[in-house]
């Protein structure tokens, strides 16, 4: 789809084409939270397609753990409107439970268990509600494989480190062969090397698998390596909704423009950097070399949208990011 | 696990699929409790665990009971009295507090929260835990038994009714013991505050008569005594145990098989009934934000 348009390049970024007659897996109006006399989420409206890959990004207390609490049916809401696979979460029975994959933060229970003996005792509970469709729950060897963990199988589950432990918790979440899940910030803690193998893992559920997957990260690589789509919560409302390029589009942050000259390297913030460039190229011509355009970063987006509501602008920037999305 | 992939029935789950699904809940708490009781005999620190209670109780009785002391007014080894005193507190007091401080831990660790987020989870996690802690008591009966029988002797093993006094002793004694240690579980917070329980538990030893007659303590004390199932626990096992003319030397001069079952039942149904309100209510504030704001608290702390 990018190729129609000059310049940039395909974006990881795209939603998947979707049935339009597809009931939203998640459909949430006007959430609201309160806490005694503090209000924690004011009004969320979040809608996920099946298969969609969705990113909830925001400062610490923005009210995304609630959030995705209230949608997993393990807190109850004060207001609002939420649907999760066509049911109300906080009367969500046990076959609703069974459609969902809840990868927790990790610590240290079943320490004493063997990978293997955990996923297999896991796995019974999903039995019953298996389906012509999906068979449930995975194959525990098959799903031990996809990990990455068949020479750990007969492991300790404490003997494992951070990263395969880690990755036994998204086994443990999608032993039952989901199809939503929710990850509450899944790398927390992880090295490079683990945090590859992971997206690896999400982006072969989400494809093959047709998962929908909503995760919270303080990871901006991540959220825009990982998700179709990014929502940054801030104040306890949605003030972005769009893919990473459309948010980067539509918050002009400055663009870093590098080039080098008689051996020196340069680097400037240019506000327009077309603009720049070409008075570059008018000011020295030919001695330009290397030249490295690189348009601003999810990170700067997201540091000027967040600065840009906790100044005031909030209700602006939500309004002209809703549009993306409609 | 050999059901792998295997395809049960078409669609959702609904109405008389629901049965299935407990049941297959049902499966997995008794696999789970197979696992860990497992773990108990094939892994050297989880030994570590279970046998000390097995331990201490040995010693002990082996400390305080002996052969040469005897009753007053009998001819009757101290010893297998205490033997079969031991036997029913070692039942009540696991049924208490190891339920009691698992829950506690189990819920500081996440691991009721996975079980909370898994269909039928919860009922399948507390099925397991039954199975451990009965195991885990009937480990520790059998080696109070094997160890305490060579040195005391006397006790009466050859009748058909020591069986089946034991057996609804025991079972009876559980039913009113593991409620109280998933109620206490349920109320203590963290794993630090749950040793509380352990203290109450080594007071309420002391005034159940196990290691002297309840009829030497002030009569107040005896009927406090009375009110907890860990007295009726021993003289229920020590009627089992001991020959009938052992009775003598009882409050009332009787096994008082009657008014065993009334209390023990009392809080067995007590128990049952106020336990799953607790145990709900627990499971039901359990969220990913609370987990890890207990582990926050443990973490500062060490």
């Amino acid at each position: 789809m990018a190729l129609n348009e000059p310049g940039p390049l395909p974006e990881p970024g795209l939603p998947r084409p979707t049935d339009p007659d597809d009931q939203p897996v998640i459909d949430v109006r006007d959430l609201r939270m309160r806490y005694g006399k503090t209000d924690v989420l004011n009004g969320v409206s979040i809608t996920a397609r099946r298969g969609e890959v969705l990113a909830l990004l925001g400062p610490n207390g923005a009210g995304k753990t609630t959030t995705i609490e209230i949608l997993e049916g393990f807190r109850m809401r004060s207001a609002g409107q939420v649907s999760v696979l066509g049911v109300d979460p906080a009367h969500g029975g046990e076959a609703w439970r069974a459609r969902i994959g809840v990868v927790l933060q990790s610590w240290r229970d079943h320490g004493k268990w063997r990978v293997r003996e955990l996923l297999a005792n896991l796995g019974r509970y999903y039995a019953p509600y298996s389906s012509p469709g999906a068979s449930r729950p995975w194959d525990t060897d098959e799903l031990i494989a996809m990990i990455g963990l068949t020479e750990h199988a007969h492991k300790r589950i404490r003997q494992l480190s951070g990263g395969q432990r880690r990755r036994l918790d998204v086994a443990v979440g999608i032993v039952g062969r989901p199809e939503l899940m929710f990850l509450d910030e899944p790398t927390a803690g992880f090295d490079p090397a683990a945090r590859r193998e992971f997206h690896d893992l999400v982006h072969r559920l989400a494809d093959r698998e047709e998962a929908t997957i909503l995760l919270t990260t303080h990871d901006l690589d991540e959220a825009e390596k990982l998700a179709d789509r990014i929502l940054i919560l801030a104040g306890g409302e949605i003030i972005a909704d769009g893919s990473a390029d459309e948010l980067a589009r539509r918050m002009p942050t400055a663009a870093e423009v590098r080039w080098s000259r008689d051996g020196q390297r340069f680097v400037h913030s240019a506000g327009d950097p077309a603009v720049f460039v070409r008075e570059l190229f008018r000011q020295y011509g030919g001695s330009v070399k290397d030249l490295e355009v690189s348009r601003g970063s999810l990170e700067d987006t997201y540091m000027a949208l967040v600065r840009q509501f906790e100044s005031g602008h909030g209700q602006g920037a939500e309004r002209k990011f809703r549009v993306v999305t409609s | 696990m050999t059901d792998g992939a295997r395809v049960i029935g078409a669609g959702p789950v609904r109405g008389r699929s629901r049965g299935r699904a407990t049941r297959a809940a049902v499966r997995a708490g008794l696999n789970h409790g197979w696992i860990e009781l497992s773990h108990c005999f094939t892994m050297i620190e989880d030994a570590f665990e279970i046998l000390p209670l097995a331990l201490i109780s040995v010693v002990l009785l082996l400390a305080t009971g002996s052969k040469h002391v005897q009753i007053p007014g009998t001819h009757f080894p101290i010893g297998s009295t205490i033997l079969a005193g031991m036997v029913g507190v070692n039942v009540g007091l696991n049924g208490i507090t190891s339920l009691g401080m698992q829950l506690t831990a189990e819920r500081e660790d996440g691991t009721l929260l996975r079980a909370k987020a898994t269909p039928n989870g919860v009922l399948g996690y507390l099925i397991g835990k039954i199975v451990v802690v009965s195991g885990t008591i009937m480990f520790t009966v059998i080696s109070l038994l094997i160890v305490g029988l060579a040195p005391f002797g006397g006790l009466a093993l050859g009748r058909t009714v020591t069986w089946l006094t034991l057996a609804w002793v025991l079972v009876l004694g559980l039913l009113a013991t593991l409620p109280i240690g998933a109620m206490l579980g349920s109320l203590f917070p963290t794993v630090r505050s749950a040793t509380v329980m352990m203290f109450g538990n080594i007071g309420l030893i002391g005034i159940s008569g196990i290691f002297y007659p309840i009829t030497q303590l002030p009569t107040w004390l005896q009927w406090v005594g009375q009110a907890f199932p860990l007295y009726w626990l021993g003289l229920g096992v020590r009627s089992a145990l001991l020959p009938g003319n052992l009775a003598a030397v009882e409050i009332g001069h009787s096994w008082r098989h009657l008014a065993t079952a009334g209390v023990l039942g009392a809080w067995a149904i007590a128990g049952l009934f106020f336990a799953p309100i607790l145990l709900r209510r627990v499971a039901r504030r359990e969220a990913g934000s609370s987990v890890a704001a207990r582990r926050e608290r443990v973490l500062t702390r060490h």
